[in-house]
């Protein structure tokens, strides 16, 4: 047997792929860091006047530059600034005089539960549609996902969400208004509950409060299922174009030809291998709804990322805009990651 | 149609999340609780000593009390506050004060003589922003333990100067002059800060109110006390949430998930006309509108562009159209309402009269400006519209728009070139706004008086200075009405500012909600009154 040289080699090649996977992680974090700290240096705002005011002292303002380590050399000051980041420490706010990460502690779930929601509703509508589509081209099925899918694409946002809450909202009163709970509910998550996600529905829900819950639900309900009719008119056009080539393969004319039923061709068969850039086209969207969508936050008063991303930008607080920086950026490779290792579950090609 | 409205529900779900819901809660808000909406990103600080924003002044005349108030149903008029009584020796200069009985502080703590002069020592000592308005007294922090002292039940404050003393009293009226619990701010000071940072998120006051949580560009959450002074407030709760979209302001109050809502455009009130469900408030306001033209840049000291600016504004078409029912025009920097007010306006838009002095200005035209605006939709709406009618003069306005703390802290730090500001009196004497507007002892960058908005914008009001300092010691109230006067029409028609508004201001409420007072020309808002 020649087993155990093989297997040795494997094991060789398999620790040097994660080797190289987690080399390729750190190298991209660290030019994450790099390209926020470089544009932190370049902008010309002066971090110590916003900190100690217009009527410091010489004396005072160098006191804070010392303190902000900005007397050192860049290279030194570049890897301070990487081992605060390593540690959660993203400076304070200019305007709130907060922490930045514990202000996008606060920011941050109220994007993933929407994002998330999103996402979900996104998937479940966008790929059986894209299947309905691709299996029965130039129907009347067919047409009909184009059309919504074009709308999903080519309809401003802000409209569709003003639309939505004066039909869903206003006129039919289906589900709550702006914002992420009513006042009282509001008040109740504040002051009584236990917050352990910062994610309204997953604290209430651990809480027990399922009065909270419901009127959390019914806040995000349009939200939600604004951005996934956004992210779902993506992944139905995509996971139709998939489709279509697998479905023109031989495979599925030997398949058919051997009397297989036509779901199991379609579902598993070609679904299979249409599921690796599905994977990306899905993470993909998700990682941008995870960005923060303004638009929608704004209409919807949503507390979430990207509104506290642009507010700070119009605040000139950078330390908060380069902190909401590396959070989106750290998503992005996270989803990137993710999806990497569903790959290698779908792919047996992408296994080593 | 209307569907049923289970089925509509179920539908609505089933559509949008594919799976089971609990259903829209009613849309009311709770009895005992005050659902506001308003922008509330121009909070700088909520410390007394340190809040200067219409929205933080706001926030803390519910939650701090004053020596002496003005009545919200009497506008102009003094009332006893924290001070039962209060006196004025013969000669002029020393001030007392005796203090009620039986108040204490929202932490227990009962208020003593000894507090008030903490606080008012306190305002002075940190010297932020505001701190002009006790400090113009004489006062500063090297003499302020002398100058304000407790004895007894009875607060003495000392003066440089005889001053009107209406003009004293009128300014412990202000939101700086609100009494801190200073006891307890020190408890949480940090880095010798007189527990500055600890005001920024709590509250230390004797209000009707206590803050119960504080959230910078969210929102914030009042709770009332039990036993107050001045008997309860009648609502439990103020829940104030920031909703700075005038149409999502309209929707939820017209559903009924708000109260009050406070930043409405005129478009959105109109669209509420035949609604029986809202009603539209109408009260004075005491800000007004000008353009600030920073000395430092060369081209905008020239007074034949000055000049020319004031007829190239279009005044009455902005308040016909975009600014309807919430500014009319006033070329006059004290609000109508006050003492020595003028109410005369004599520029109109006349480009041809604009042109020509662009031209005598001898400067290569078309002249470029940097223009600073704060990124709300009436700002915007006004910018656009002087952007026009300037560049018919030959002017180009180059917007430079951001946050409005962001603006803020470019014009004290002198950084812009013109800008478009609001500006609200701080106490209800016209001193206030002839000390900001034709006022600046000393026009050094080093002098950093940010409370002047002639410092502000570069500007040294020469002769003005001493008329004005002149009018606060009138006591002949026809004479000091008409110093002003003087000042006011020097101001306008040559400085380096544009006078051009007064605000009209308009709140929309729920029909059940009564008691509910802005605070007109001179004071901030109560919520302590309302009713529901």
């Amino acid at each position: 047997m020649t087993g155990s040289p093989v297997s040795g080699n494997r094991a060789f090649v398999l620790a040097g792929r994660i080797g190289l996977g987690l080399g390729s992680l750190a190298i991209t974090i660290l030019g994450l860091l790099l390209i926020t700290f470089l544009i932190s240096r370049v902008v010309p705002i002066d971090p110590v006047l916003s900190i100690v005011g217009e009527r410091a002292t010489e004396a005072q303002i160098a006191a804070v530059r010392a303190k902000l380590g900005l007397d050192l050399p860049m290279w030194q000051q570049f890897l301070i600034y990487v081992r605060d980041a390593l540690t959660g420490d993203l400076g304070t706010s200019i305007r709130t005089g907060e922490p930045v990460a514990a202000e996008i502690a606060r920011y941050f779930p109220a994007t993933l539960e929407l994002a998330t929601l999103g996402t979900i509703f996104g998937t479940l509508v966008g790929v059986p549609a894209g299947v309905l589509a691709a299996t029965r081209p130039g129907s009347l099925a067919d047409q009909v996902v184009r059309v919504i899918g074009l709308m999903g694409y080519s309809m401003p946002v802000f409209w569709l969400g003003l639309i939505g809450l004066l039909v869903f909202y206003g006129q039919l009163d289906w589900v709550s208004g702006p914002g992420r709970l009513d006042p009282t509910y509001d008040m109740m998550m504040q002051f009584t509950l236990t917050p352990y996600t910062g994610m309204i529905l997953i604290d209430s829900a651990l809480n027990g409060a399922w009065d909270v819950f419901g009127n959390a639900v019914s806040h995000i309900i349009l939200p939600a299922g604004l951005l996934g009719y956004v992210s779902m008119a993506y992944i139905s056009r995509m996971t139709r174009s998939f489709m279509m080539n697998e479905l023109g393969q031989e495979y599925i004319t030997t398949a058919r030809v051997k009397g297989m039923p036509e779901w199991r061709v379609v579902w598993v068969h070609a679904m299979k291998n249409a599921l690796v850039p599905l994977i990306t086209v899905i993470t993909l969207s998700y990682a941008y709804l995870l960005e923060g969508s303004v638009l929608t936050e704004t209409i919807f008063a949503w507390p979430g990322l990207g509104s506290y991303i642009t507010d700070a930008l119009f605040a000139a607080d950078m330390p908060a805009v380069l902190g909401g920086t590396v959070v989106v950026g750290a998503v992005f490779i996270t989803l990137n990651m993710a999806s990497d290792l569903l790959y290698r579950l779908v792919d047996p090609r992408a296994r080593a | 149609m209307q569907l049923g409205h289970g089925f509509g529900r179920a539908a609505a779900l089933a559509v949008l999340m594919a799976g089971t819901a609990p259903m829209a809660l009613l849309a009311e808000t709770p009895a005992d609780t005050l659902v506001i909406a308003d922008a509330i990103d121009d909070i700088v600080s909520i410390d007394p000593a340190e809040a200067f924003e219409f929205s933080g002044v706001d926030l803390n005349n519910n939650t701090y009390d004053t020596l002496i108030e003005l009545d919200p149903t009497k506008p102009g008029e003094l009332v006893p506050g924290l001070a039962e009584s209060w006196s004025v020796a013969d000669d002029g200069m020393t001030y007392s004060f005796k203090i009620r009985p039986g108040v204490t502080f929202s932490s227990g703590n009962p208020l003593t003589a000894e507090d008030a002069a903490l606080s008012l020592r306190r305002v002075v000592k940190l010297n932020k922003t505001p701190a002009f308005i006790i400090t113009q007294f004489g006062l500063t922090p090297e003499n302020v333990d002398q100058m304000i002292t407790a004895d007894g039940d009875t607060v003495t404050l000392k003066t440089d100067k005889a001053y009107a003393p209406s003009f004293v009293y009128n300014c412990l009226t202000a939101g700086v002059a609100n009494i801190v619990d200073v006891k307890t701010a020190m408890a949480n000071e940090a880095d010798g800060d007189m527990g500055n940072a600890w005001l920024k998120a709590n509250s230390a006051g004797t209000g009707a109110y206590v803050l119960k949580s504080f959230k910078p560009n969210e929102g914030y959450v009042l709770e009332a006390r039990q036993g107050h002074w001045r008997g309860d407030a009648k609502l439990k709760t103020v829940f104030m949430q920031h909703i700075p979209e005038g149409a999502t302001q309209r929707l939820l109050l017209e559903k009924g998930d708000i109260d009050i809502a406070r930043e409405m455009t005129p478009t959105d009130i109109e669209g509420l006309a035949g609604n029986p469900d809202v009603k539209v408030q109408n009260d004075v306001g005491g800000q007004v509108y000008y353009l600030g033209l920073n000395q430092k840049t060369p081209a905008l000291a020239n007074p034949k562009v000055q000049e020319a600016m004031r007829w190239a504004v279009d005044y009455k078409g902005m308040t016909d159209t975009i600014l309807r029912g919430q500014w009319v025009v006033h070329q006059a920097f004290l609000p109508l309402g006050f003492l020595g007010a003028l109410d005369e306006n004599v520029y109109t838009l006349d480009i041809a009269k604009a042109k020509a002095l662009m031209a005598e200005s001898g400067l290569p035209l078309p002249l470029e400006v940097k223009f600073t605006v704060r990124n709300n939709q009436e700002r915007l709406d006004i910018a656009t519209s002087l952007q026009n009618t300037f560049a018919q003069a030959g002017i180009n306005l180059v917007m430079d728009v951001g946050d409005g703390k962001q603006g803020l802290e470019v014009y004290r730090g002198r950084k812009h070139e013109m800008t478009l500001q609001t500006w609200g009196p701080d106490y209800p004497d016209p001193h206030t706004n002839a000390s900001t507007f034709a006022m600046n002892p000393d026009n050094s960058d080093a002098a950093n008086a940010t409370g002047y908005l002639a410092w502000r914008n570069a500007w040294d009001p020469g002769p003005l200075n001493a008329l004005t300092e002149a009018a606060v010691v009138e006591k002949d109230a026809a004479k000091r009405a008409a110093m002003y006067e003087d000042i006011q029409r020097q101001q306008r028609d040559n400085s380096a500012f544009v006078m051009m508004f007064q605000q009209a201001k308009q709140d929309a409420l729920r029909a059940n909600v009564n008691g509910f007072f802005a605070g007109g020309a001179t004071d901030a808002a109560t919520y302590w009154t309302i009713t529901k």
